[in-house]
Parts: C-alpha cells; sequence; structure tokens
C-alpha cells in the first residue's frame, strides 16, 4: 500500500467515513427500493397529467374546493388526535414510571388495541356508541338524554377510533422516554424541598419534552393517513372527508392517477411540514443526556 | 432553615422483601458533628441515609429531631441536603440553577436567591463555570456543584453518599480537605457514607461502623481504629493479620496450629479453651522479636515496604517496615501484647 492511500485513509476516517459503512449499504439499497423510488415515481406521475402544463393537477387540487378542503378537515382530526394522545399518555405513564405489582398486566391492557386493527375498532365503536350501542342505550333508559346522542358516522366517531388505535403507541413510547430519566433527579429535587408539581414541571416534563415531541410526531402521522375508520365510523363525504379519501377517489373512482399522485404528495408534503416545525421547537429544547451524573 | 439540636434514630430499621437491609439502627447525632458510616459494599450505608433523608419508608423505628418526629414527613418537609453518589445534578439546567433551585424551592426572594448561589459557587471554586450545564463539567466539578446545591438552602443536616468513590486519587485528596473545610465554616451537621476507613477516620468526629445491617461499633476515629469492638470491625480497620487459636490461661493463646503461646489483649469476655481471633496491624508486628520468618513477597509502598512473610511453624504473617528485604531474607518477629487484640471467634 503506498503512503498516498494512506494518506487518503486517514483523511475519510477523519471525517467519519471507513470500511464498516459498508455495512449500512443494505439498508439504503432498501431505503431506496421502497421508499425513494416509489415517491420519486409518484412525483413524476404527478407532473404528467392527461391534460394541461406540468404542475395542473396540483393547480386543479387547490382550485377545487372540495379537494382543497381535505387538508384543513384532515388535520382539524389529526392534530386533536395526536395532541390527545401524548397528553392523556403523560400521566398514566408518569404514574406508572415505577416498579409495581400488575404493571405488566396493566400494561397489556392499555396496549392491547394495537393489535385489534381499525377495522375492528370501528366495528367495537358501532356496537358501543352507535345510535342503538350500549352506551346510548344507557344515556336513553337512565333518561339522561331523550335521543341518542350522535358519536358514531362524524368527527367523534374517527376521532375516538384515532384516540383508541393511536394511544398504546403514544404510551409505549412516552413510557420507555420516562424510564429512561434517572429516578434520583427527581428525589435530588424532593431533597431540595420541591413538591410533586415541582419536581413533575421543573424536572420530568422537560427532560420529556425532546420526547413528547417526537412521539407527537409518530402519532400525527398514523392519525394524518386515516383512511378506513374515516369511511367506517365517519362521514366520508362531509365533515369526515379526509385527504386521502380524495386520493382514493381520484385513483380509483376518476382514474385520474396524476390527480391522486398529486393529492399523495401534497399529504406527504403537509405532514412534513407539521413535522418540521415540531421537530424545530424541539430544537430549542434541552436535548441532551437524562442522567443526573456520572455513575 | 430549622436548627436542632440533636438528631435522635430510635430502632431505625428498614427490610426489603422479609430480610433486613439496616436492622435496629439508634444513633443520637449532635449539632455540628461529623459522622461516616462506614462498612463494606451492601452492608446497608445507603439505606441507612435514604431512611434519614424520607427516600426510604422505615419498617419500624423513628426518627427525632429534637422534639419533632420526622419519620412520617416527605423528604422535602425535612429540610437535609443531599449529595448523591451519582450527585444526580439536573442535566437541563446550568450549574447556576442547580445550585438556586432548592432556594427557589424554598421561597428565598430573588436578590438573595442570587446572592447565595453566587456566594455558593464562589465557595466550591466554580465561578468560571457557572453557566455550563453538568454534561460539559468534569467529574470533580460535578462533584463540587453537588455539594454546592445541598449546602446553598443551609440544611440543617447535610446527608453525603460516597460523593467521591468516582474521582481519581488526587482529586480524591483535595475533595476530602474541601468537605472538612466546608463542614466547619459553614458549620454544618454532617452524615458521611463510605466504605474507604481511611476517609472516615481522617473526616469525621465519630464513626458508625456496619456489617449486614448491624451496627458493630460506633466510636471517634481513635476508639475504633486501636480498639475494634470485634473481629469483624478488626478486619475492616486493616488489621490484616486475623490468626486464629485458642485462649489458654487469661491473657494469652495459643495459635493454631503450631501451639505457639503469644500474649496479647482480650477485647470482650475471652475464657480459657475458647476458640479466639488474635488481630494485629502489619505496622505493629515488630521486627525484633524471637520468632523467625523468612520473606515471601515484598511490595514497594513508596517509603515504606509491604512484607508477607512466613514463621517457620507456618503463620502467613503481613508485616510493613522501612528497610528494604528481598524474597528468602529472615527477619525476626514479635507480637506487641498491647496491639495484639485477642476476639471471640464466633461473635459475629
Ligand atoms: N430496592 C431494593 N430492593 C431489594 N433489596 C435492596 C434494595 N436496596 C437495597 N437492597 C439490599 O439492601 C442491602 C443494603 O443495601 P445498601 O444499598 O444500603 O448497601 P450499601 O451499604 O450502600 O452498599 P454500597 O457500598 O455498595 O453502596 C443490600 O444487601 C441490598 O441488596
Ligand atoms: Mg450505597
Amino acid at each position: 500500500m503506498t503512503a498516498t492511500t494512506v494518506a487518503i485513509r486517514h483523511r475519510l476516517a477523519e471525517r467519519g467515513v471507513d470500511r464498516q459503512m459498508l455495512l449500512l449499504v443494505p439498508a439504503t439499497v432498501f431505503v431506496v427500493a421502497l421508499f425513494v423510488y416509489p415517491f420519486a415515481y409518484g412525483i413524476a406521475v404527478s407532473l404528467q397529467p392527461a391534460e394541461g402544463g406540468l404542475l395542473a393537477a396540483y393547480q386543479a387540487f387547490f382550485a377545487d374546493a372540495y379537494q382543497r378542503d381535505t387538508i384543513g378537515t384532515t388535520l382539524a382530526i389529526a392534530l386533536p388526535a395526536a395532541l390527545l394522545n401524548v397528553v392523556a399518555s403523560v400521566p398514566i405513564a408518569y404514574r406508572m414510571r415505577g416498579r409495581f405489582r400488575g404493571k405488566r398486566l396493566l400494561t397489556t391492557i392499555l396496549v392491547v388495541p394495537i393489535t385489534l386493527g381499525t377495522v375492528l375498532t370501528a366495528e367495537g365503536l358501532l356496537n358501543f356508541l352507535g345510535p342503538a350501542g350500549w352506551f346510548n342505550r344507557f344515556l336513553v333508559t337512565t333518561g339522561l338524554t331523550d335521543a341518542p346522542v350522535r358519536l358514531t358516522n362524524n368527527y367523534w366517531g374517527v376521532f375516538f377510533s384515532l384516540v383508541i388505535t393511536g394511544f398504546p403507541f403514544a404510551f409505549l413510547l412516552v413510557l420507555s422516554y420516562l424510564s429512561g430519566i434517572d429516578p434520583s433527579l427527581e428525589r435530588a429535587a424532593a431533597t431540595l424541598g420541591a413538591g410533586w408539581r415541582q419536581r413533575f414541571f421543573r424536572i420530568t416534563l422537560p427532560l420529556l419534552a425532546p420526547g413528547l415531541a417526537t412521539t407527537f410526531c409518530l402519532t400525527f402521522v398514523l392519525a394524518f393517513s386515516v383512511f378506513p375508520s374515516a369511511i367506517l365510523v365517519g362521514d366520508p363525504s362531509g365533515s369526515t372527508r379526509v385527504i386521502s379519501i380524495a386520493a382514493y377517489e381520484a385513483a380509483y373512482v376518476r382514474y385520474d392517477y396524476a390527480g391522486a399522485s398529486a393529492a399523495a404528495i401534497i399529504m406527504g408534503a403537509v405532514e412534513l411540514v407539521v413535522i418540521a416545525i415540531v421537530l424545530g421547537l424541539r430544537g430549542l429544547l434541552y436535548t441532551g443526556s437524562t442522567a443526573g451524573g456520572k455513575g | 432553615m430549622t436548627r436542632f439540636e440533636r438528631l435522635r434514630l430510635d430502632g431505625v430499621t428498614r427490610q426489603f422483601a422479609g430480610v433486613d437491609a439496616l436492622s435496629e439502627l439508634s444513633l443520637e447525632i449532635q449539632r455540628g458533628e461529623f459522622i461516616a458510616l462506614l462498612g463494606p459494599s451492601g452492608c446497608g450505608k445507603s439505606t441507612a441515609l435514604n431512611c434519614l433523608a424520607g427516600l426510604l419508608p422505615l419498617t419500624a423505628g423513628s426518627i427525632w429531631r429534637d422534639d419533632v418526629r420526622l419519620d412520617t414527613l416527605p423528604p422535602e418537609r425535612r429540610g437535609f441536603g443531599m449529595v448523591f453518589q451519582n450527585y444526580a445534578l439536573f442535566p437541563h439546567m446550568s450549574v447556576q440553577k442547580n445550585v438556586s433551585f432548592g432556594l427557589q424551592m424554598h421561597g428565598v426572594t430573588r436578590a438573595e436567591t442570587r446572592r447565595r448561589t453566587t456566594d455558593a459557587i464562589r465557595l466550591v471554586h466554580l465561578e468560571e463555570h457557572a453557566t455550563k450545564l453538568p454534561g460539559q463539567l468534569s467529574g470533580g466539578q460535578q462533584q463540587r456543584v453537588a455539594i454546592a446545591r445541598a449546602v446553598v438552602i443551609e440544611p440543617s443536616l447535610v446527608l453525603m453518599d460516597e460523593p467521591l468513590s468516582n474521582l481519581d486519587a488526587k482529586l480524591r485528596l483535595e475533595m476530602r480537605t474541601e468537605i472538612r473545610r466546608l463542614h466547619q465554616s459553614l458549620g454544618l451537621t454532617t452524615v458521611y457514607v463510605t466504605h474507604d476507613q481511611e476517609e472516615a477516620l481522617s473526616l469525621s468526629d465519630r464513626l458508625v461502623v456496619l456489617r449486614d445491617g448491624r451496627v458493630q461499633q460506633i466510636g471517634t476515629p481513635e476508639e475504633v481504629h486501636t480498639r475494634p469492638a470485634n473481629r469483624h470491625v478488626a478486619d475492616f480497620m486493616g488489621y490484616r493479620n486475623l490468626l486464629p487459636g485458642r485462649a489458654s490461661s487469661g491473657a494469652s493463646l495459643l495459635l493454631e496450629p503450631s501451639g505457639v503461646r503469644v500474649k496479647g489483649t482480650p477485647v470482650g469476655s475471652v475464657n480459657d479453651g475458647d476458640p479466639v481471633v488474635a488481630a494485629i496491624r502489619p505496622e505493629d508486628i515488630r521486627l525484633d522479636g524471637d520468632r523467625e520468618a523468612t520473606v515471601d513477597v515484598v511490595e514497594y509502598q513508596g517509603r515504606e515496604f509491604t512484607v508477607e512473610a512466613r514463621t517457620d511453624d507456618g503463620l502467613m504473617l503481613h508485616l510493613r517496615t522501612g528497610t528494604r528485604l528481598s524474597v528468602g531474607d529472615k527477619v525476626r518477629v514479635g507480637f506487641p501484647p498491647d496491639r495484639l487484640l485477642l476476639f471471640p471467634a464466633e461473635a459475629s
């Protein structure tokens, strides 16, 4: 080996480039094949509408209020649902961060909805909250209301469905972020005179906040691509006409592939904007180690 | 902060899953005292400290500050400062914020908080680092932040859990002096946990030696050093030579297996014929005695040599000497009777 190749290798190693980077090749190929290629393909299709110029499909989407409003509709469902999932996970995970008897059972019960799938959840929701469901029968029989309360086939049906399926993810993530925070920090705060409220808001929450931002992004993405529940327990032609329904209709009802791809790309772009904002705010927080020192 | 005259622990006991981690610790701490809790790993030192701080509920017993019962109060209402073994600094707060946290929690005014924080940071020589995060400090600096944070609230009692165990030898010595200086200049009352006998001896006014959760001895450093209460304390306090034997006619014993008779000082009740353990420090064995031994191992220790020698009748001895010896040399060892302590063998 000559001196120059050695020198080059040293220079590369200094920038973190060495032979172990080859291990990243399979993952990179996988990501390119399954994500980048379809994404690029989608962009290409969206830029080749049957008629009109390069951006005609996008112009059509934004010109038509019926299509354009799906963005707002989807955000109106996904943002509150993701927020509720995160906010509700925090106190429950906080109470459950220590070790106690029955923790595993309780965690299992809280996480089981992950395994149900959207369709089963929708069916359960209809049985439970529908006009003839147990909940409404209870309300009417006890005389709390005269007529059944409408909780399905509208905004609330989709919202509940998203909370049921999204909460377990948020809860598991928050629980693991919480268990990464050194418990001696709160104990130190206690010896310094901090009550539980101060310990939570001054110590635990600031250290947890970056994790909450990440959790929010993940549950938001899950909620934003809502499709089955928007149809099954929602009002797919009105208040829950979400953007994925618009894309579906374009592709399989109108056979407008450019329009469908444009809707899909717009959907991705909106998600990216929300995630960028959340991660940008996260960058303002302390994101370093959550350990209390050496040891 | 609530001052007290004396703090009393009365039969403090803590069990984990039915097993005593600390049993029946009774102790009275006077204001201004420096108490060291000393013992091998797992003997219940941290348990005792956490019980005092209120971080662990007691299984039995009580803790009193003068006439106020403390063990039913949560940690935030006890007014004790604690330095944690891993420091437990708030990683998202600067040194300044870490130190001022306790003052804010106690509702101290803003101007006073600023003044006392600055003073405390100056006290531990961290002025240039005041705006850094804990992650940007060295271990020794973090430790000083932990001390400043605990003492700035002027606690009636400071608890320290092996605060020096993560530091290198030189820094340990420096910080040891620093801790004693702070204790004196701030008029603190301190309970200090350590497994290092030298640290405990040099720092404390009184020592509490623990073993398996039980108190073995409470006394001044001199008492514990020269008159350990039992063979386990002796072992822990550097009596490296523990020689089995049998008591015979009062203050002498027959060493086993040789049957050689030596004179010693009995500690506790030793009856003729009882199995005993004779304990003596390496530095107390004389080298102008009448028993011949052969040098096996020599270790250089700076000013002295630690020597392992074997007597003709098979006794293995640890010695210390200032003269250079080499392997195979013959030495003549002797045991000063007042330094050779005889302990009952079975006592725990
Ligand atoms: N949370 C716990 N659950 C069960 N057993 C425990 C718990 N904490 C401590 N113990 C046990 O109690 C005993 C005393 O523990 P402790 O932490 O007080 O020891 P220590 O003297 O501080 O030791 P070290 O010097 O290693 O820190 C040990 O035998 C330990 O296994
Ligand atoms: Mg300990």
